[in-house]
């Protein structure tokens, strides 16, 4: 593990951690504001409010262009969050670090220029029953335009991957692994590393989806072996609209561009245009750059703590909501009903309350939590449900948001009638 | 208790959630219609018995959701019982608009439907409350100018 996720000397001290985030002294409806929707989009620090501010006071400009030292300054910053990410995510090239707009656009990226140079008629894309929309919609679509076929991974009953056949599901015809890190609803933590290694074994390539993963824990990509990675900012402290690719230096090296006009170019001329360099062939026209430079103050932040120390505190605490939940009559818990091997999404249904009345209740307690499908219709299914409400936890959660949880809930059973 | 939340889930919304009424199907019915919320998963199924005179003569609902979708169903079933089809129709076009928080020209006594106001502090919920109503308007129109051949479900997430 490379010492940028990891701090021994750090001293978790949760009240210093929640004065950081400004909002948290929000009132909601009366209440202290209970943030448990970090699966969602987290809440900020001041640090990153901060940085942001700065940015657009001191050095913004265009990126890469222009010849002054503003622009000289912000290209500056925007590439030290490249280079910063790509030690993050465990020490890869920083050609080999992407900015897109979230993961979703890292996904649809990956299937739009890899997907439609390399799929063809017959090919296996292998998902799981575990996927966010953004990583089962761009192969689906994509294995429709070209007659490819859709292999799925099924889970468990408690919401693990089911590997007992998956000699049968990646085989030689497999093309393309697409893989949730760690699922968005059920929490659950995958053997991504293990997948690589069959996928690879089998000549596929392997994606997963880290949106989950990389908030909330140390991510090495050189050691899960990974040949595409996607992400998001947002998910871990920095601001919306950004989003991050990795993948093999080799592989992009040989994928067309996926945007074409400004910034992506070499020489343009009417008859024969060349490419740029990578990272700078996928990143056509002016990005984010006030958020790409932002992030790197929320990277920073998450350094200073420690990915090591975030995940442990995490796990900790996700034992403790799990334990909490399973003492409430008539709640189950969609999803591992242990923090091994699981992060802090914590799904569940009430046997006799929907979703959307459990939010809403828990909204008048000053609760934030999410209800509905989360863009997960086929696990939904799969589950046997039609939504779920989720609880999902981060760095400035503690038991006291749990207990104001669970107070909240047996209340909510009294309120409508199921004591 | 919260203000907010008891303007919502008002005492009337709670009893008819708790108890829907409507809930026995129809022996004899000539409308059935179908509602369906696919972002939350509530769906509703209708059935109406349309008399000689075009007067509801019974009305069954059965509504798998949320609170606020099955409170509504289920007064909605108990308002338009022995209604003419005209006074329905413009009743729940009428509701629709209160519920949207458009200007509405309720005159009459509303009865328990009143209560759904509260719903509009809380606009994601609408629709919850819309269902039952947009499923009605479609069973109606069904019944007046034919069943189409591949008969649909209607859903209020259409117009959000």
């Amino acid at each position: 593990m490379n010492t940028e996720t990891t701090n021994k000397d750090f001293v978790f001290d949760i009240q210093k951690i929640k004065s950081d985030y400004p909002i948290l002294q929000r009132e909601i409806r009366g209440h202290k504001l209970v943030y448990l929707d970090s699966g969602a989009s987290t809440q900020k620090p001041i640090e990153v409010i901060n940085a942001h501010e700065e940015f657009f006071k001191t050095i913004n400009s265009n990126i890469h262009r222009g010849l002054h030292t503003l622009a000289e300054e912000s290209t500056n910053a925007y590439e030290k969050t490249r280079t910063h990410i790509a030690k993050f995510i465990g020490g890869v090239k920083t050609s080999e670090v992407i900015f897109t707009a979230g993961t979703t656009e890292s996904i649809n990226l990956v299937a739009y220029t890899w997907g439609e140079a390399n799929i063809s008629e017959g090919d296996e894309i292998v998902l799981t029953d575990m996927e966010h929309h953004a990583n089962l919609v761009p192969w689906v679509m994509l294995a429709q335009r070209k007659n490819a076929v859709i292999k799925r991974i099924p889970i468990t009953d408690d919401g693990r991957l089911d590997l007992t056949d998956i000699d049968k599901i990646i085989t030689e015809k497999t093309k393309l692994v697409a893989v949730t890190h760690m699922s968005n609803v059920l929490g659950t933590l995958n053997p991504v590393k293990q997948l690589a290694e069959i996928a690879h074994k089998n000549g596929a390539l392997i994606l997963a989806d880290g949106a989950q993963a990389v908030p909330h824990m140390p991510v090495d990509l050189l050691d899960l072996d990974v040949d595409f990675y996607a992400f998001s900012s947002h998910k871990m402290l920095g601001p919306t609209g950004v989003g991050v690719l990795f993948g093999k230096e080799n592989i992009l090296d040989k994928m067309p561009p996926f945007n074409m006009g400004g910034e992506m170019i070499s020489e343009v001329s009417f008859d024969r245009i060349t490419w740029a360099e990578l990272p700078h062939k996928f990143e056509a026209g002016t990005p984010n750059i006030a958020g790409v430079v932002t992030f790197d103050a929320a990277l920073t932040y998450l350094d200073e703590i420690g990915m090591d120390n975030v995940h442990t505190y995490e796990t900790k605490l996700t034992a403790y909501t799990i334990d909490k939940l399973l003492q409430i009559d008539g709640l189950k818990i969609q999803g591992p009903n242990n923090a091994i091997n699981r992060g802090g999404a914590v799904s569940f249904t009430d046997k006799d309350l929907h979703p959307h009345d459990i939010s809403t209740y828990l909204d008048s307690k000053g609760i934030a939590i999410r209800a509905g499908h989360h863009c997960a219709q086929t696990l939904m299914k799969r589950m046997g449900t039609i939504a779920t409400a989720r609880a999902s936890l981060y760095i400035y959660n503690d038991e006291s948001d749990i207990d104001a949880l669970f107070d909240a809930l047996i209340a909510m059973r009294k309120y409508f009638g199921h004591e | 208790m919260s203000e907010n939340l008891d303007d919502m889930y008002r005492e009337i919304i709670l009893d008819h959630y708790k108890a829907p009424r409507g809930k026995k199907p129809l022996d004899d019915k000539n409308v059935t219609s179908d509602g369906h919320n696919p972002s939350c998963g509530d769906e509703l199924k209708m059935e109406l018995k349309v008399d000689s005179k075009n007067n509801i003569a019974d009305v069954h609902v059965n509504c798998k959701g949320c609170a606020i979708s099955v409170a509504s169903g289920s007064m909605l079933a108990e308002f338009i019982k022995g209604k003419s089809l005209e006074e329905v129709k413009k009743i729940s076009e009428q509701i629709k608009k209160m519920l949207k928080g458009e200007e509405s020209n309720i005159t009459e006594d509303i009865g328990d439907l009143d209560s759904l106001k509260g719903v509009r502090q809380f606009p994601v919920r609408i629709k919850c409350a819309l269902l039952a109503w947009v499923t009605l308007i479609e069973g109606v129109d069904k019944f007046e100018h034919g069943s189409k051949p591949d008969s649909f479900t209607v859903s209020t997430e259409d117009t959000d």
